[in-house]
């Protein structure tokens, strides 16, 4: 992060702010294509290899020789992705990213297809397989559109090159006469075509590619961002499709797990006797783990049921003290260097002591939970000394080398398989389950499947940071911002940074100790900053007696921000005149990962319940080139969704090392009846590489939930969530102004 | 001990407790992993199923309390190969991401469908409000359901 410190590049800046929960353990590169025999595994054909990273120079070997023989040594090592063309005309494109509801397996394939010309069913997808496919860092960040999506489009356009190379020198004619439609080569002249079957026969070709060569403007693409269906949608409708808790394997038993009575508790004494006395039943008691496995789910149950245990535990805070601790518990200078952010322009000092109109105030995060649907589940089978493990994870890669670690195996002889798993927003990161399941397994000689319940899934996951997040801003007599400050505590540094125009800037993030296990979510702290940078705008826009909108662009001059403003506030009629009580207008928006939205929101206040109800929302978004129109929709959408309750009502309720609200009928998500209208419009750039759009969607809309609330009943609310009890029993005053300490 | 139960009009025996949830006798004892877990506390509705073509949470039903009425899970909907409408609805309507929720909301609709042909918008939403889809598919489903009515010809619902 050293180099934050030229403002006018962050304003623009398309790379992706690093993430201090992502950024993880450098790239391993264990697919040693020698090793595996490559050939005798998919036997013959045509193989196109995406290398990562590695400077042409490093291949010069190559030079004038692009395409070699798959035996001939080296072979590059690091692999990113590969596709392969069988001799029967099979199309396989191997890639450690995973599915997990973002539509990824779709949109790499149509990707793939559109260069190939081939159809999009005609390709398969192996995902998240540690044995079969290359090393993978993991799915998150919103990177596998913009780099994996445009990686896979040139190998597929590799691939097309290769077979019309081949039909070329069968046929002596000319390459550039020919063309590729329909999986096969054809010969306009002629009429003559091959199919990429016959032309892959008895071929052995392997050709690689280098990540860092330059991609293809989209504006080139060849065909571009149509629609196209889920592929395998079948299998989801009829329940066919195996999610990572369906998997079952022969002899399979069931696993649980003793949890501590709280975070951080030492198991002082287990009595395990009357579990051990059910038949079948086995007690797996290693240091502080203590779990059972059964021959049926039920048996497991009552077993975990049966055992008796006391655990020694330690008070810890609760959420009454959590912004005091997060306040007071900055971590000192000498740790941490690489996460903490501090970006300065000007003067702050001067620009707030000329300006006439000063604001300052404290916005607040609680920490949530990313409850997917379908919680953590693993299925562990040893053999030989090696674990096979089936789980729901984002990355299959860190899983595998965390059982490697654990049970001391070489990495090889750990394999993580990946099944389209049910969601993950970020929080199925880490390897937990699939550890238990292979101790379990191996304590009782047994393939086990483990799946957490809900209760362990909101209790020993792990949550998006609680954060607080204070702002200083002074006005000019022109209405323009002459200063702003910003200090994000805990939550984290994404999109601290401000897109508006403001002389003088100090922006920081300070990381703190944390009560609870903190990590990755979509967005992660781009929607606290968001919140507070975009609550703060919508403040002094009403401080400046500008309108919410105007006030914004009268500060922007990023042309892609504007836009989406413009096009969020165009759909939805801003400024509207106001036609009910209790109703109220906000807005909100901003730039991560490469992407712009902006949204809209309509609240309507029930004067007498205190009820909140968000009625109408408009997004725009812009990640560039669009991919999969109907997906990227679909994901606009749903993070309108669950954006709105984190924004309204989702917290985590704990005290003294327990969650107190770790179950749905505890812990409010958004249903059916919290929905509002919601319009999405995509703003498409062809002229642009594809971002992401997994995470930046949500970002928008809940400043602009908590700018509609003030507009209609004047109560402004600083604290995410911002209504969990509806209005009447929220404390309508806001938090008093932070203490006058000099940030750290 | 041994309980008999009917599924998918199927009988099958089953060697468990009958306090046993009809969730765990469906994925882990007939292999019929369609139904999902998603809460054990009938909360979210991933585990729907319809026992004498009501929507029951099969995950807080003890498969004792059966007493022989019929279930039909995700794995029965089908009739000859061909989808049943409200699953033909939910794939073209796209009414999913994760699709975890998927089979859930699809025995739920159907249930829906069954009792009230024609739902309005705010009919369905109070039907359905009882199942979660975490990935916010909700106006999708919403689509899904009024696609599935249109279609469904009476009398096809179970
Ligand atoms: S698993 Fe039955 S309602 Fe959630
Ligand atoms: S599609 Fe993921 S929970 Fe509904």
């Amino acid at each position: 992060m050293s180099e934050r410190k030229q403002p006018e590049e962050m304003r623009t800046v398309e790379a992706i702010e690093p993430e201090r929960y992502e950024a993880f353990a450098p790239p391993s590169y264990h697919f040693d294509l020698e090793r595996r025999d490559f050939l005798k595994v998919v036997g013959g054909g045509i193989g196109v290899f995406l290398v990562m990273g590695e400077p042409a120079a490093a291949l010069a070997q190559e030079s004038g020789r692009p395409q070699f023989r798959f035996r001939m040594p080296p072979l590059p090592k690091n692999v990113g992705a590969w596709l392969h063309i069988a001799p029967n005309g099979a199309v396989t494109v191997f890639t450690g990213k995973v599915e997990v509801g973002q539509n990824i397996r779709t949109s790499l394939a149509q990707q793939v297809a559109e260069e190939l010309k081939v159809a999009v069913d005609a390709i398969s997808m192996v995902m998240g397989d540690t044995a079969r496919t290359p090393f993978d860092m993991g799915t998150f960040g919103s990177r596998t559109t913009p780099t994996m999506g445009p990686q896979l489009r040139r190998v597929g356009a590799t691939a097309r090159e290769i077979l019309i190379g081949l039909a070329a020198e069968r046929w002596n004619a000319d390459k550039k006469t020919l063309v590729a439609e329909n999986g096969a080569v054809r010969d306009p002249a002629t009429g003559k075509t091959l199919g990429y079957g016959e032309l892959a026969t008895g071929q052995t070709l392997a050709k690689t590619i280098i990540s860092t060569d330059p991609l293809e403007p989209p504006a080139d693409w060849t065909v571009a961002g149509k629609p196209l269906a889920k592929v395998g949608a079948v299998e989801f409708v009829t329940g066919r499709h195996r999610y990572p808790s369906d998997i079952v394997v022969p002899g399979l038993h069931y696993g649980k797990v003793l949890r501590p009575a709280a975070f951080g508790a030492t198991l002082e004494t287990l009595d395990a006797s009357a579990a051990k006395a059910m038949p079948g039943v086995t007690v797996v008691h290693d240091g502080n783990f203590v779990g059972v496995v059964a021959p049926t789910l039920e048996e497991a149950e009552k077993a975990l049921g049966l055992l008796k245990a006391t655990w020694k535990t330690a008070p810890q805070i609760s959420n009454a003290e959590l912004f005091a601790y997060l306040k007071q518990n900055v971590l000192p200078e000498s740790e941490a260097e690489e996460d903490r952010l501090r970006h300065e322009t000007g003067s702050v000092e001067s620009g707030m002591a000329d300006a006439p109109k000063k604001f300052e105030a404290t916005y607040t995060v609680e920490y949530i939970a990313h409850a997917p649907l379908e919680p953590r589940a693993a299925v562990a089978v040893w053999q030989g000394g090696k674990v096979t493990a089936w789980t729901g994870t984002q990355r299959p890669f860190a899983v595998r080398d965390a059982l490697a670690d654990t049970f001391h195996l070489a990495k090889d002889d750990a394999r993580v398989l990946m099944p389209d798993m049910g969601s993950g927003y970020g929080g199925k990161h880490t390897p937990e389950c699939a550890i238990e399941a292979a101790r379990l397994s191996r304590g009782a000689g047994k393939p086990v499947k483990l799946i957490w319940t809900r209760e362990e899934e909101f209790t020993w996951a792990y949550f998006r940071p609680a954060g607080v997040i204070d702002v200083r801003a002074g006005l000019g007599a022109d209405g323009k911002l002459v200063a702003w400050e910003m200090h994000n505590y805990n939550s984290g540094p994404s999109a601290v940074m401000t897109p508006y125009d403001v002389p003088n800037q100090r922006i920081s993030f300070h990381p703190t100790k944390y009560p609870l296990r903190q990590g990755s979510y979509r967005a992660l702290a781009a929607t606290a900053n968001h919140f507070a940078r975009e609550s703060a705008m919508s403040e002094l826009a009403h401080m400046a007696g500008a309108d919410q909108l105007e006030f914004r662009l009268k500060h922007l001059s990023d042309e892609r921000l504007k836009a989406v403003f413009l096009a969020a506030a165009k759909k939805f009629g801003w400024p509207r005149a106001k036609t009910a009580p209790g109703q109220g207008f906000g807005i909100g928006g901003g730039i991560e990962k490469g992407g712009r939205v902006a949204a809209c929101a309509e609240v309507a206040v029930d004067e007498k319940s205190g009820e909140v109800k968000v009625t109408h929302v408009v997004v725009a978004f812009e990640c560039g080139a669009i991919v999969n129109q109907d997906g990227l929709n679909n994901q606009v959408s749903g993070a309108q969704v669950m954006g709105l309750g984190g924004a309204l009502f989702e917290a985590i309720e704990f005290a003294d090392g327990k969650i107190l609200n770790p179950m749905f009928s505890k812990y409010r998500v958004p249903r059916f009846k919290d929905l509002p209208e919601i319009e999405v419009v995509l703003v498409d750039r062809v002229d642009r590489p594809p971002a992401g759009a997994g995470e930046t969607p949500i970002c928008g809309l809940a400043p602009a939930i908590a700018n509609a609330i003030f507009d209609a009943t004047g109560t402004r609310l600083r604290a995410m969530p911002l209504a969990p009890h509806g209005l009447k029993k929220a404390d309508p005053t806001p938090p008093a102004p932070r203490a006058a300490a000099e940030p750290a | 001990m041994s309980i008999e139960i009917k599924v998918n009009g199927r009988k099958h025996s089953v060697n468990t407790s009958p306090e046993t949830s009809l969730l765990t006798v469906l994925r882990d004892h007939l292999g019929l992993t369609g139904s999902k877990y998603g809460c054990g506390e009938g909360e979210c509705g991933a585990c729907t199923v319809l026992v004498n073509g009501y929507s029951r949470r099969s995950c807080i039903m003890k498969v004792g309390d059966l007493h022989g009425q019929p279930v039909t899970t995700i794995e029965g909907l089908e009739q000859e190969g061909k989808l049943h409408p409200v699953q033909q609805a939910f794939l073209e309507a796209e009414a999913f991401q994760c699709a975890y929720c998927t089979v859930g909301m699809i025995m739920t609709t159907v249930a829906m469908l069954n009792a009230m042909p024609n739902p309005t918008d705010e009919q369905a939403i109070e039907f359905l409000n009882g199942n979660i889809c975490r990935c916010g598919t909700y106006p999708r489903i919403l689509r899904a359901v009024h696609l599935a009515a249109e279609r469904m010809p009476k009398g096809e619902a179970r």
